[in-house]
């Protein structure tokens, strides 16, 4: 057992609100630079939707993650042999059009230009070029659905959904969506990390950020093809990888991420997660329907002594096994059950996880009789004519999951590897502690209904108030546990981020960041 | 002329190497982070995939066949004394000078014609371009017009440049050479001591130590297994890889 400690995250799809505040917030501290304008190490896409870059989750196309080859794995388009074969020209890389040119608008023309008879426009101009664009595409080009059907129609998550069922999910009456926030997961097993060439990208052993060291990087993109999440990104301008660093001045100094921080919706939990290094390839090896089940067991139980001793032997502090006793991932992904990895099977071990939505879920536009939609309106309600409802009665318990409006095999894609049952359990627990609410709040469900949907669940009662405070009250010192960075073990954890005097700029002793030669 | 190739092939590859070493040395030391490959393939997309591939390998193997000519003339005269053998190497050097050619007219072109590359495209870019471009015609030249190379590159020139490595430089042969070789020789001392100053430093930190690495990169900032360990110092818990 090789204990070590993550900082590691669960966003609750449920309670996004698709704001971009998150986005905004990393973009105005890490990435508003030349060369940078296009990157979102926050993104937050549409779902269904082709995301960002376009048709990030189709590695028939960016080969990213890692492929099981007979028993072992290998990258799909990195590595040591391709990797090396392809330095000259990857072929599987991204380019700036798969992402977007970003672009900006000549507003001084509204108010410089000489009086006339038309209007003055400001018209777009290129980041890159600085002449005026054609404006092709931009960032969440596809935002709530909008755009045109060459993005929701195309997301991969589709493709084992019949005809019929996507076509259901596009009717016009039916259409549902729902938001999916990304950053970098510091993943265990990151595929950027194993695919660069120079060694620059690592992960810290303390707290599992996984970062690309700026004076290493060489510009030979592998980790832009690698990634499956497509979360490192190439600065044409500076001839350098860049990617979320998790914020990580932030974290060593007591605060949460600044997408975090700003979250509107308080849709993100980050703590520690202990976990047993020894067992990060096995794991990433197994076959594709014990992923998840197996990345779940790497998770210690940090109240488990013999788990503590491990810990306490490989270094880890007193106060990171506190922060890891109290950490609200801990509780989301193992105590709980609520909280599952996206696309495990990329094969990186991702340590974000996702609460999976059930609004869009679990609603469902039914075709129903008049009298019988009459009879459930009070007499001053709306009747419709046609004799289609949208349905958000529990009736049945669990029904209405099956029946969803979202086909769950589109879920299933996304946030379990294709296994409906798996996914099936976190949305039938999430149902049960709505009906649990709905009891105590409004009323009009039996007590013996909500304590028999706990049960289902697997939950007790005090479990469903620890989730509801958790999910809905949490307070900023809740959602956030973060562990003490201890710098009285390591002044250098912050040697390079421009704290010493005569430095300047974020992460470099020369001057401001230049193109190199 | 006396003194004139005195300066081109005594005083200019002692200079040149003096640069390369000492300047490749110190923008590293001064100024690592610009060591890149700045790659513009994000910018433009599969187009460079061709000319891109063609210039790399056909340059990097024609690189170590000059190489291996200079270091060891002995072993390739007794390997060309087999006539097959020395016209298939002359054919195939030949075609990966095309190949290079092509590639590089290839990248030129390509760099003039998107604009979106003119932002990441400096002077020096175009300069080394164009030396590269002049060194490889100069080099085709001497392929077609002065054939058999692999003779009289061992026999004459290999002398005269180990003669440079000894201190003790003897230009006779090479003075003697016609003007088009002289001025592919020259050309790579000037190429050899731009080096640290163009983007061709991206050779220097190649990542071959990538086939023996491990995969997977963890660092730490202390000795995790001495950290809590009440007797070590704090000194001993200062990690290596800072
Ligand atoms: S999400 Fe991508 S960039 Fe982040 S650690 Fe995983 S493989 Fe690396
Ligand atoms: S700030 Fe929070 S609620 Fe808003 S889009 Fe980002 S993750 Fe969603």
């Amino acid at each position: 057992m090789d204990i070590r400690s993550q900082v590691s995250m669960v966003f609750h799809l449920d309670k996004c609100l698709g704001c971009h505040t998150c986005s905004v917030a990393c973009k105005n501290i890490w990435t508003d630079r030349k060369g940078a304008e296009y990157m979102w190490w926050n993104n937050v896409e549409t779902k269904p939707g082709t995301g960002y870059p376009t048709k990030w989750e189709d590695q028939g196309i960016y080969k990213g993650g890692w492929e099981k080859v007979g028993g072992a794995i290998s990258l799909k388009g990195a590595g040591k042999q391709k990797g090396l074969l392809n330095i000259f020209h990857n072929p599987n890389m991204p380019v700036i059009d798969d992402y977007y040119e970003p672009y900006t608008y000549q507003y001084l023309d509204l108010i410089e230009s000489p009086a006339g008879d038309d209007q003055p426009t400001a018209r777009p101009v290129s980041l890159i070029t600085g002449k005026p664009i054609d404006i092709k595409m931009g960032p969440n080009w596809d935002d709530d659905l909008g755009g045109s059907p060459d993005f929701a129609r195309n997301d991969p998550n589709l493709k084992d959904l019949s005809p019929a069922e996507q076509e259901a999910m596009f009717q016009l009456e039916r259409m549902a969506f729902f938001y999916l926030p990304r950053i970098c997961n510091h993943c265990l097993n990151p595929a950027c990390v194993a695919s660069c060439p120079s060694g620059a990208i690592y992960k810290r052993g303390e707290d599992g950020v996984v970062l690309i060291n700026q004076n290493v990087c060489r510009a030979w993109r592998m980790c832009v093809t690698a990634c499956p999440y497509k979360k490192t990104f190439y600065n044409w301008h500076a001839g350098k990888s860049e990617k979320c660093i998790l914020c990580y001045p932030r974290i060593e100094s007591g605060q949460a991420p600044a997408c975090m921080h700003s979250c509107v919706g308080r849709i993100r939990y980050l703590g520690v997660v202990l976990y047993d290094a020894d067992r990060i390839h096995e794991t990433a090896s197994v076959a594709e329907q014990d992923l998840i089940d197996h990345h779940m067991s790497m998770l210690m139980d940090p109240f488990d002594p013999a788990v503590i001793a491990a810990a306490k032997a490989n270094g880890i502090a007193d106060s990171t096994l506190h922060a890891a006793q109290s950490s609200p991932v801990y509780k989301f992904v193992k105590e709980w059950g609520l909280a599952l990895p996206l696309h495990a099977e990329f094969r990186t071990l991702p340590m974000l996880f996702y609460v999976p939505p059930l609004l869009p879920v679990m609603a469902a536009v039914k075709e129903v009789s008049h009298r019988e939609q009459e009879g459930k309106l009070s007499s001053v309600a709306k009747t419709w004519d046609d004799s289609w409802l949208y349905d958000t009665s529990t009736e049945e318990l669990w029904g209405a999951i099956d029946q969803a409006r979202f086909p769950l095999k589109y879920l299933a894609n996304m946030l379990s590897a294709g296994d409906e049952a798996r996914i099936k359990d976190p949305l039938k627990k999430l149902m049960a502690i709505r009906i649990y609410r709905r009891w105590k709040t409004v009323g009009d469900i039996s007590q013996q209904k909500a304590l028999d949907a706990l049960g289902d669940a697997g939950y007790t009662p005090e479990m469903a108030d620890a989730i509801y405070y958790l999910t809905s009250l949490a307070k900023f010192d809740d959602r956030f546990v973060i562990p003490a960075a201890h710098r009285e073990h390591a002044i250098e954890m912050l040697e390079y981020t421009g704290d010493n005097r005569g430095n300047a700029g974020f992460g470099f002793k020369a001057g401001t960041m230049q193109r190199g030669m | 002329m006396s003194w004139l190739n005195n300066f081109l092939f005594v005083a200019l590859p002692y200079v040149a190497v003096v640069i390369f070493c000492v300047g490749a040395v110190y923008r590293y030391r001064a100024s690592g982070f610009q060591y890149s490959s700045l790659s513009s393939q994000f910018l433009e997309g599969r187009g460079s995939y061709l000319f891109s591939m063609l210039f790399h390998w056909g340059i990097l193997i024609l690189f170590i066949g000059h190489l291996v000519t200079f270091l060891f003339p002995a072993m390739t005269l007794a390997w060309h004394s087999d006539p097959v053998r020395l016209i298939i190497d002359e054919i195939v050097a030949l075609a990966l000078g095309l190949g290079v050619l092509i590639g590089l007219a290839g990248l030129l072109v390509r760099r003039i014609s998107h604009p979106r590359l003119w932002v990441v495209t400096s002077r020096m870019d175009l300069m080394i371009e164009l030396l590269l471009l002049a060194q490889i015609v100069l080099g085709l030249w001497t392929a077609l017009g002065y054939r058999w190379g692999y003779y009289w590159f061992a026999a004459d020139l290999s002398p005269y440049l180990w003669s440079v490595v000894k201190l003790n430089p003897q230009i006779e042969a090479v003075s003697a050479m016609p003007v088009v070789i002289q001025a592919h020789v020259v050309g790579a001392f000037i190429i050899l001591g731009m080096i640290p100053f163009t983007r061709l430093v991206h050779f220097l930190v190649a990542p071959f130590h990538y086939l023996w690495r491990r995969q997977q990169l963890v660092m730490w900032y202390w000795d995790r297994k001495r950290v809590r360990d009440p007797g070590a110092g704090w000194t001993e818990t200062r990690p290596g890889n800072n």
